[in-house]
């Protein structure tokens, strides 16, 4: 027998059944609600409520623990890695996407023109039309949607890359005044971040008012409005998450929250923000650029 | 050796050691790794009840040609509901369930190392199984449209124009991939962070190396099926054009991202089986497991290929013959690894004395059928040869003679092999040999004649089919009845011994070759284990003083 285990157990607690119940409100609701079924809007409602009031009552109970001690060097490491292998889990759900994006650019394409000795690949799918549009972007050789225009990279697209490296940046400046525990410059760096991720959102909001206005590119122009859409709108709606997580943690950093040698769930927000980063960079490269 | 280690010290300094709550409380608030993988367990008990009724049901229609019992909308309805009831609802939440009983008991851990997310894993469980319920019984409601009749696979063009049922069924995929991923997390944390300091990775019991495998092969593959049905979802609803070819899409699309996730899923559902044998059949043997070092080599090298060979599943929709070789050479080279677990195994079993328990029957006879479907598996890897089989009931034996050995057989013997470490009590060894006969023959009589079928043509997911066919199909329905049946022997058995009524006690190691650290906690297992960290040797036993 070697030492005592003192690793923190903690209280049976309410908040996995109440997320359960939140998840469950709002796919059941979105289930509903996208057949026009009017129980489904309520069920969102509910779910929505819920899942804010868990997170809320999680987090307190969490950080509680946090600030009451609870937690040693062991309960860290589970932390960390368990925050390591849910970004994990989140590179390979964009990895689904920028999957996607490559196959319809560079064999869909191909099997629908009819190239080589695959042409009957589009006889099969596609019987009606004879001449077929490959070249990216595109939206199909029915020309759903109708007439778009791409979205160009440089411009917003660019500022935008701009500002989320900068904030990358300033959130790293942050890290160092908490390491040196300068209050008052963290707090300075944590809102510098925060301004600089909800400007990004703001910019990416413009930008899709202005696909949808001036360049006829909604979610239903083809294949290329589709592919632009579902990676820049799951990338933003991480922004928003991310955003909302920074300001979680400038408000626990003013209250002097974290340690030099303990601030685990800074750094996880930390992780989480450069994660988001890098995500951007491929949607730089692949969506807007290339 | 086996009493002092038992002593759980009392400690002021934390609140954990005290017994369960009360009432319902226990079960919904709980954050026992003990009581969390009972409800697995018997969560899953009850799916594969519903999956097997399913599974009646489709043999009763196919017991005669002609339609008898089912429409065709509804039969397709019930395949679909029954692979994936069987697959996320039984096999893959009995595995999770094993895992969060014996690996903190295994490993020398207190609990879970995120007791909390382990919680919110389970429970996300009910939820889904309400949504797939709904997802099939919807289209009977006024204005619930069409029945689902993709399969399991839920292809886009025909997922597409599915009534209001599929969008349950999506949503059940993304509560059932949270879920997943969720215990994944908590299981590779829990492993590499809650072990025993004197345990290595290398001392680590097989069991709890296949989960760590698992668990890797989850964290990669669900978000990908996630992202896919989330594709789905918007194709249906919000106009965009992923798998349709007007758009510019592409229907095949779809078939390359559910594959990506289903067939690392294969060995999701068979290697923590594959770990339950790594310790029945040396247990049963009374010798250590042989190759150990191979054998955590090969379950790495199955899973690294395993992800880089999902097209072998469509062979059929013209890719190009350079991609179609090296997904039948990536295939065939699967076999590698699996015959070198399976040679782990006789090797183990050679020139021992071994006896024949329940557990060791179900073994033996899950690697004779398990080589059976991975030949049949090399047979449908060959693409010319494929091309014939693909979409015949050879398929449907095929891989029911993998999964059901290899999962579901395995999972059972698992079973009856740790029953006694969670109830105190030893099964009734005679019950479980009549259910390991019957079942063993109910299985082999549904399945063995399927091969046969399908090499004459017989398709599968069709409701009906042409007369000669029928003499075989009939010998399958009733053998899988007897199969069926034989699962009423084992929840009796499990009653029987949880209520332990004409049961004997067990004792802590309750198998006298069984070996590891879970054999040290006395049985039934106290509600708190391992409070404080075992030393183990080279073995993973305990340190003698």
């Amino acid at each position: 027998m070697s030492a005592q285990n003192n690793y923190f157990i903690p209280e049976p607690s309410k908040w996995p059944i109440i997320a359960m119940l939140s998840m469950f409100a709002l796919l059941m609701g979105g289930a509903f609600a996208f057949n026009d079924v009017v129980i489904g809007n309520y069920l969102l409602v509910l779910g929505s409520i819920l899942l804010v009031y868990m997170f809320y009552g999680w987090f307190s109970d969490v950080i509680k623990e946090s600030l009451g001690g609870k937690y040693g060097k062991q309960e860290d490491i589970s932390f960390r890695q368990g925050m390591m292998w849910f970004i994990a889990s989140e590179f390979f759900f964009f990895l689904c996407f920028f999957g996607s994006l490559y196959y319809l650019r560079d064999i869909s394409g191909a099997w629908l023109a009819g190239e080589g000795y695959l042409a009957i690949t589009k006889d099969v799918l596609y019987p009606e039309v004879s001449s077929v549009a490959v070249a990216w972007p595109n939206n199909g050789p029915a020309n759903v949607g109708g007439d778009f225009q791409a979205m160009g990279a440089t411009g917003i697209p660019l500022i935008n890359t701009i500002l989320l490296l900068t904030s990358g940046v300033t959130l790293t400046f942050a890290h160092h005044a908490l390491k040196a525990e300068h209050t008052k410059h963290l707090v300075l760096w944590m809102w510098a971040t925060i301004a600089l991720g909800l400007t990004f959102v703001g910019f990416q909001a413009y930008e899709y008012i202005h696909a949808y206005n001036d360049l006829n590119l909604t979610l239903g122009a083809g294949v290329y409005g589709s592919t632009f859409y579902i990676l820049t709108g799951f990338h933003g709606f991480h922004v928003v998450m991310g955003s909302i997580m920074l300001v979680v943690i400038a408000l626990r950093c003013a209250k002097n929250h974290f340690k030099p040698e303990k601030h685990f769930a800074f750094e996880a927000v930390a992780w989480y923000w450069h994660f988001v980063d890098v995500v951007w960079l491929g949607l730089f490269i692949f969506v807007y650029w290339m | 050796m086996t009493t002092t280690t038992m002593d759980i010290a009392h400690d002021n300094d934390h609140h954990d050691d005290h017994g369960p709550q009360k009432g319902w409380r226990r079960w919904v608030y709980s954050n026992n790794h003990k009581d969390i993988g009972s409800m697995y367990l018997i969560f899953s008990l009850v799916m594969l009840i519903l999956g097997g009724a399913s599974a009646m049901a489709i043999r009763a229609e196919l017991m005669y040609p002609g339609l008898q019992l089912l429409e065709p909308d509804l039969y397709n309805n019930i395949v679909t509901n029954h692979a994936l009831v069987m697959v996320f609802g039984a096999v893959m939440p009995a595995a999770a369930g094993l895992a969060n009983w014996m690996i903190p008991l295994m490993i020398g851990a207190p609990d879970m190392a995120l007791p909390r997310m382990n919680n919110l894993s389970f429970w996300l469980l009910p939820a889904a199984a309400i949504m797939l319920v709904l997802s099939f019984i919807v289209p009977f409601f006024p204005g619930g449209g069409s029945q689902i009749n993709t399969g399991w696979t839920l292809y886009p063009p025909l997922s597409l124009q599915v009534g209001m049922a599929m969008d349950f069924l999506i949503f059940t995929v993304h509560l059932l991939g949270v879920s997943s991923v969720l215990a994944s997390i908590n299981i590779i944390v829990t492993i590499f962070n809650m072990r025993a300091p004197s345990m290595t990775l290398w001392n680590m019991p097989i069991f709890v190396w296949t989960w760590l495998v698992t668990a890797f092969l989850l964290i990669l593959i669900l978000p990908v099926l996630a992202g896919g049905v989330t594709m789905l979802l918007f194709d249906r609803h919000l106009g965009t054009s992923f798998f349709d070819a007007a758009g510019g899409g592409d229907p095949v699309l779809f078939q390359h991202l559910f594959w990506f996730f289903g067939h690392p899923e294969v060995y999701v559902l068979l290697l923590p089986s594959i770990g339950v044998l790594s310790h029945i059949i040396p247990a049963f043997s009374y010798k250590p497991l042989f190759g150990r070092k191979s054998m955590i080599g090969a379950m790495i090298l199955l899973a690294s290929i395993g992800m880089v060979v999902w097209a072998h599943h469509q062979y059929t929709i013209g890719m190009s013959s350079a991609a179609v070789s090296y997904f039948m050479i990536g295939t065939i080279l699967i076999s590698i690894p699996v015959g070198l677990m399976k040679f782990n195994f006789i090797a183990t079993m050679w020139r021992a004395s071994m006896t024949f328990e329940a557990p060791m029957l179900f073994a033996i006879s899950i690697v004779a059928m398990f080589v059976f479907g991975g030949l049949t598996g090399v047979m449908l890897a060959i693409v010319p040869a494929d091309l014939q089989y693909q979409d015949t009931m050879f398929v449907v034996a095929h891989f029911h003679y993998v999964l059901m050995p290899g999962a579901v057989m395995a999972l059972f013997a698992g079973v009856l092999y740790w029953l006694p470490k969670w109830t105190g009590n030893m099964y009734n060894e005679k019950l479980a040999n009549w259910f390991f006969w019957t079942s063993l023959i109910g299985f082999n009589g549904t399945f063995f004649v399927q091969h046969f079928l399908g090499l004459a043509g017989m398709p599968r997911r069709i409701v009906d089919y042409p007369v000669q066919f029928t003499e075989f199909n009939f010998i399958s329905s009733v053998a899988a009845l007897i199969y069926g049946l034989s699962h009423i022997l084992f929840l009796y058995l499990v009653i029987q011994t949880i209520r332990g009524k004409g049961t004997t006690k067990a004792k802590s190691r309750s198998w006298k070759g069984a070996k590891g650290l879970e054999w040290e906690v006395a049985s039934p297992a106290p509600f708190h284990t391992w409070d404080s960290a075992p030393t183990v040797d080279a073995e993973g036993e305990i340190k003698q003083k």
